[in-house]
C-alpha cells in the first residue's frame, strides 16, 4: 500500500472504550465471591462486554456496564449485584 | 460434541467499552462469532444497533476491518468484496489465506430492505457468511415492526400488537440451495461457535441467523437476556437447526422437541416474561390471541419436522 | 513499437474494450437498455479469458453500485455501467462512492427518464446526479468513450473520487464507427496499476465510515467539495498525457470548434455536439460567424476554461437536452449563467431545450434553431 498522505475517508481504528468509559453507565456493580466461585467461566462466555477475565474471574470495572447477565447466569450464586456508591 | 465453554478460544474481537446497551445480545453473539472466525475476516454492517455500538469515528469497538454500507446492500456489498479478494489473489496482489467475508446485519436488513440483495447473493452462491442477528424489530430506531416481529408483539408501529406471522427466513435461505444454513441463539454459545466454525470451512454462501433477545424492544429485565434466549428455544418459538447441502438436522435442545422426546414448554410463560406482549395478554381476547401464537409455533414445529424428512 | 489497431465498433464496444485495456478487476452489472451491450461484452470477455476479471451478475443497479463500491474498498479496480432509471436507482450508493472516496468508474449511457417510458437519449439521467459528488464527463464519439474511460480511471485513482463517463444511447452506444486501439503497453504506461493507499485489510484493521459527529462530518464534506474542484488540472493533465502517448485528443475540460472568431457560440454536450460541428459549418456558409464550445467535463463545471475561451461579446446558444424543472429552460444554461455572472458581462446567454426523449437533432435543424435564437 502507498503511504497515506491525506485522510480522505472517515476511517476508525480499533480501541477499547470506543463508546467511552462505559463503566460510568453502571448503576449496580457485579461482585464476585471467590469463596463460592467454581471458575466455570459461564459469566465470561455470556458477558457482552468482554470485561471478565476467564481465568481469574475478575471484572474490568472501567468498562463493565453492570447489565447483570453474569449474576443471573452464575450457577453457584457467586456474583452479586451491589449498588454503586 | 458441542464445543464446551472452556474449550472456546481466548481471542476477543469485540473490544470492551463499545457503545452497545448493557446486556446486548448482539455483542454477546458477536464475541462468540469472533472466537470462531478469528482476526482474518472482513465485516460488513448495514445500519443497525451494531453500527451504533461500534463507536464513532475515529474509534472502533471491533477488531476487524469493517465497512458500513447502504441498508439494502449487505448481500451485494459482500459479493463485491469477496470477488475483489479472489481476483486480487488470482492476479498475485494478495497472498496467504483469504479473509472470511461476513455481514453483521439486523433482521430489518435481512428480512425486509436487504432481502433482495441477500437472495441474489445466495442464488449466485458467492463466498460469504451472512449473519442475521435477529432481535425481532427495528430496535436501533426505537423498536418498529419488521418481517421478523412475531404475531402479537407490540412495537411502536404495531401499538395493539402485530397481527401477522413472521417469516421463516432461515427456511427461505435453505430453499436457495446454498451449502450451509443454521439458526442459533445466545444461550447456546458452544452451538453458535461450532456453526460459525463450520460455516467458515465451507466455500460459497452460508447463512446463520442468531436470535438476539433485546431487553429494550422485548421489555424484559436487562440481566435476563440469556434466560429469554433459553426460553425461546424451550418453548419452540425458536428452533435450533442447521442444514448442510440441504439436509436439515436439529440441535439440542430443539432436537428433543422435534423428535417428540420432550414437549415444548407452553408459550404463555415465555410471552408473560415480555412486556411487548402485555397488551395482548391483558386484552379481552387474550386467550384467543395466545392460542393463535401457540398455533404459529406448533405449525412451525410440525412443518420443520416434515421438511427435515425431505433429503433429496 | 507496436502500431495502433483500427477496428469497427459501437460506443458500447468501445467502452468494453476500454475496460479490458484498463485491466479492470471487478465489474458488477445489470442489464438496462441501452447500456446492456456493455455488460454483455464485458461478461463475454471475462468468460472467454480475454479479460482477467470478475463479472458479478447482480440483481439490480442499487446492488451493482453497492458491489462496485465494496470491491473498490477491498482494493480492486472497478467498473460498472448503467442508464436512466438504473442510474436513478443507484442514487443512494453514488453518494457512498464519493463520500467514501472510492474511485469507481461508471459509464452511463444517457436515456430519458420514466414516466412516461422512453428508450432514447436525453441527459436528464446524468444531470439529475449533479449533486452526488461524482466527476462527470460527457462524450461525443465512440473513440472519445474509449479514450475517456482510461482517462477517468487515472483521474479517479489520483484523487479518490468516482467518475461517470456519459454518452448517448443508440446514437453512440449502438452506432458503428472506426475505433483506434492503442497498443496495450502504451495504455499501461498511461494508466499504472491501482495501488490504493487504504483498503479493507485484516493485517491493518480499520473501519470505513462509522457514525461521525458534526465536527468530523463537516470537514469530510468540505474536503470532497474542494477536491472535486481540484480535479480540473488532473483532467487536463490526463488528456495531455494521453495525447502525448497515443496521439489522440478529444479536448480536455472543454472541446472547441471554430471558436476563436465566433460571434455566435453553440454550447452543448454529447453526440449532438458532434453534429453541431456540421451545423456550425452550415452557419458559416450562411455568413454567420458561428463556433462551438462543448464542455467535455460537466462536473466539476469548467467555469474558468469556459470564461477564458468565449470570444468577446459572443451570443452563447445553450442547447439543453434536459429540463431544469422549476426554472425556465435547461440545466446547462443555468450552470453557464451562474459561471459567467459578474465575470463576463459581455456575453449573452440564450437557451433552447431540444432532443428530449431521443428526438433527432440533425445539423440543419440545429443550424436553423441557432439562427432563430439570434433574433430573440
Amino acid at each position: 500500500m502507498k503511504s497515506v498522505t491525506k485522510a480522505y475517508r472517515p476511517i476508525s481504528w480499533p480501541t477499547k472504550g470506543a463508546g467511552g468509559d462505559t463503566g460510568s453507565w453502571r448503576v449496580r456493580r457485579p461482585v464476585v465471591n471467590t469463596q463460592i466461585c467454581n471458575k466455570c467461566q459461564i459469566c465470561w462466555v455470556f458477558c457482552p462486554e468482554a470485561v471478565i477475565d476467564r481465568n481469574e474471574i475478575t471484572i474490568d470495572y472501567r468498562y463493565c456496564k453492570g447489565c447483570g447477565v453474569c449474576a443471573t447466569e452464575c450457577p453457584t450464586g457467586a456474583i452479586s449485584m451491589e449498588k454503586e456508591e | 460434541m458441542t464445543t464446551s465453554i472452556k474449550q472456546l478460544p481466548d481471542i476477543e474481537q469485540v473490544l470492551s467499552g463499545n457503545g452497545a446497551c448493557g446486556g446486548c445480545p448482539a455483542t454477546m453473539a458477536l464475541r462468540i462469532v469472533g472466537k470462531a472466525l478469528g482476526p482474518n475476516a472482513i465485516m460488513l454492517l448495514t445500519p443497525s444497533c451494531s453500527v451504533a455500538s461500534m463507536g464513532m469515528t475515529p474509534r472502533l469497538g471491533y477488531n476487524w476491518p469493517c465497512i458500513n454500507i447502504c441498508f439494502a446492500t449487505a448481500g451485494s456489498s459482500a459479493s463485491g468484496i469477496t470477488h475483489a479478494l479472489e481476483i486480487m489473489q488470482e492476479k498475485g496482489r494478495l497472498q496467504g489465506e483469504l479473509p472470511t467475508v461476513f455481514t453483521w446485519v439486523g433482521d430489518g436488513g435481512t428480512y425486509d430492505i436487504g432481502f433482495q440483495a441477500l437472495s441474489a447473493a445466495a442464488e449466485r452462491n458467492d463466498n460469504m457468511i451472512f449473519f442475521c442477528y435477529n432481535n425481532e424489530a427495528y430496535s436501533n430506531t426505537g423498536v418498529q415492526r419488521s418481517g421478523a416481529t412475531p404475531r402479537g408483539s407490540y412495537t411502536t408501529t404495531t401499538p395493539s400488537g402485530k397481527r401477522q406471522q413472521k417469516k421463516n427466513m432461515a427456511l427461505l435461505m435453505l430453499e436457495h440451495n446454498i451449502p450451509y444454513v443454521a439458526t442459533a441463539t445466545v444461550a447456546y454459545p458452544g452451538d453458535l461457535y461450532d456453526k460459525v466454525a463450520k460455516a467458515k470451512s465451507i466455500s460459497g454462501m452460508k447463512y446463520i441467523e442468531i436470535l438476539a433477545p433485546c431487553y429494550l424492544g422485548w421489555q424484559f429485565d436487562m440481566p435476563e437476556t440469556v434466560q429469554m434466549s433459553r426460553m425461546a428455544v424451550r418453548s419452540g418459538a425458536w428452533l435450533l437447526w442447521e442444514a448442510e447441502n440441504g439436509k436439515i438436522s436439529f440441535n439440542k435442545p430443539s432436537a428433543s422437541i422435534i423428535n417428540g422426546k420432550k414437549d415444548a414448554a407452553p408459550v404463555d410463560e415465555y410471552l408473560m416474561k415480555q412486556g411487548r406482549f402485555n397488551r395482548l395478554l391483558k386484552g379481552p381476547d387474550a386467550a384467543q390471541r395466545i392460542a393463535e401464537i401457540q398455533g404459529d409455533i406448533d405449525r412451525e414445529i410440525a412443518f420443520m419436522r416434515e421438511r427435515a424428512q425431505i433429503t433429496i | 513499437m507496436k502500431a495502433a489497431e483500427v477496428v469497427m465498433g459501437t460506443g458500447a464496444r468501445a467502452a468494453a474494450l476500454a475496460v479490458k485495456s484498463a485491466r479492470v478487476d471487478v465489474v458488477p452489472g445489470y442489464p438496462i437498455t441501452p447500456q446492456t451491450s456493455i455488460i454483455e461484452a464485458v461478461a463475454a470477455m471475462v468468460e472467454n479469458g480475454e479479460l482477467h476479471a470478475r463479472f458479478i451478475p447482480v440483481e439490480g443497479e442499487h446492488s451493482a453500485m453497492a458491489a462496485a463500491v465494496a470491491a473498490s474498498a477491498a482494493g480492486a479496480r472497478v467498473f460498472t455501467a448503467t442508464s436512466a432509471n438504473g442510474l436513478l436507482y443507484m442514487h443512494e450508493v453514488l453518494h457512498m462512492a464519493s463520500g467514501g472516496r472510492l474511485p469507481v468508474v461508471m459509464c452511463n449511457v444517457n436515456r430519458g427518464i420514466f414516466a412516461p417510458w422512453t428508450l432514447w437519449a436525453d441527459h436528464q439521467d446524468s444531470m439529475a446526479q449533479r449533486d452526488t459528488g461524482w466527476i462527470q464527463y460527457h462524450c461525443s464519439s465512440n473513440q472519445e468513450v474509449f479514450n475517456t474511460i482510461l482517462q477517468a480511471f487515472r483521474v479517479a485513482e489520483q484523487i479518490n473520487i468516482p467518475v461517470m463517463v456519459n454518452f448517448d444511447g443508440f446514437a453512440i452506444s449502438h452506432c458503428l464507427m472506426p475505433l483506434t486501439l492503442p497498443p496495450q503497453e502504451d495504455i499501461d504506461r498511461f494508466l499504472p496499476p491501482h495501488e490504493p493507499e487504504w483498503r479493507l485489510d485484516p493485517a491493518h484493521p480499520s473501519s470505513f465510515s462509522n457514525v461521525t459527529n458534526a465536527e468530523e462530518y463537516a470537514p469530510f464534506r468540505q474536503m470532497l467539495s474542494d477536491d472535486i474542484m481540484a480535479a480540473i488540472p488532473l483532467v487536463k493533465q490526463a488528456a495531455q498525457e494521453y495525447k502525448d502517448i497515443t496521439g489522440m485528443w478529444d479536448g480536455d475540460t472543454i472541446d472547441t470548434y471554430r471558436l476563436e472568431d465566433a460571434e455566435v457560440v453553440a454550447f452543448a454536450v454529447n453526440s449532438m455536439a458532434a453534429e453541431l460541428k456540421l451545423s456550425i459549418d452550415i452557419l458559416r456558409q450562411q455568413g454567420i460567424k458561428a463556433g462551438l464550445l462543448r464542455p467535455r467535463l460537466y462536473l466539476p463545471f469548467p467555469a474558468e476554461d469556459i470564461i477564458n475561451a468565449l470570444p468577446q461579446n459572443a451570443q452563447v446558444m445553450v442547447l439543453d437536452r434536459n429540463y431544469n424543472f422549476g426554472h425556465p429552460g435547461g440545466i446547462l444554461a443555468s450552470e453557464l449563467k451562474s459561471a459567467l455572472f459578474g465575470r463576463r458581462n459581455d456575453i449573452t446567454v440564450k437557451n433552447r431545450v431540444m432532443g428530449i426523449g431521443g428526438i433527432d437533432l440533425p445539423r440543419r435543424f440545429m443550424a436553423d434553431e441557432i439562427r432563430a435564437m439570434m433574433d430573440e
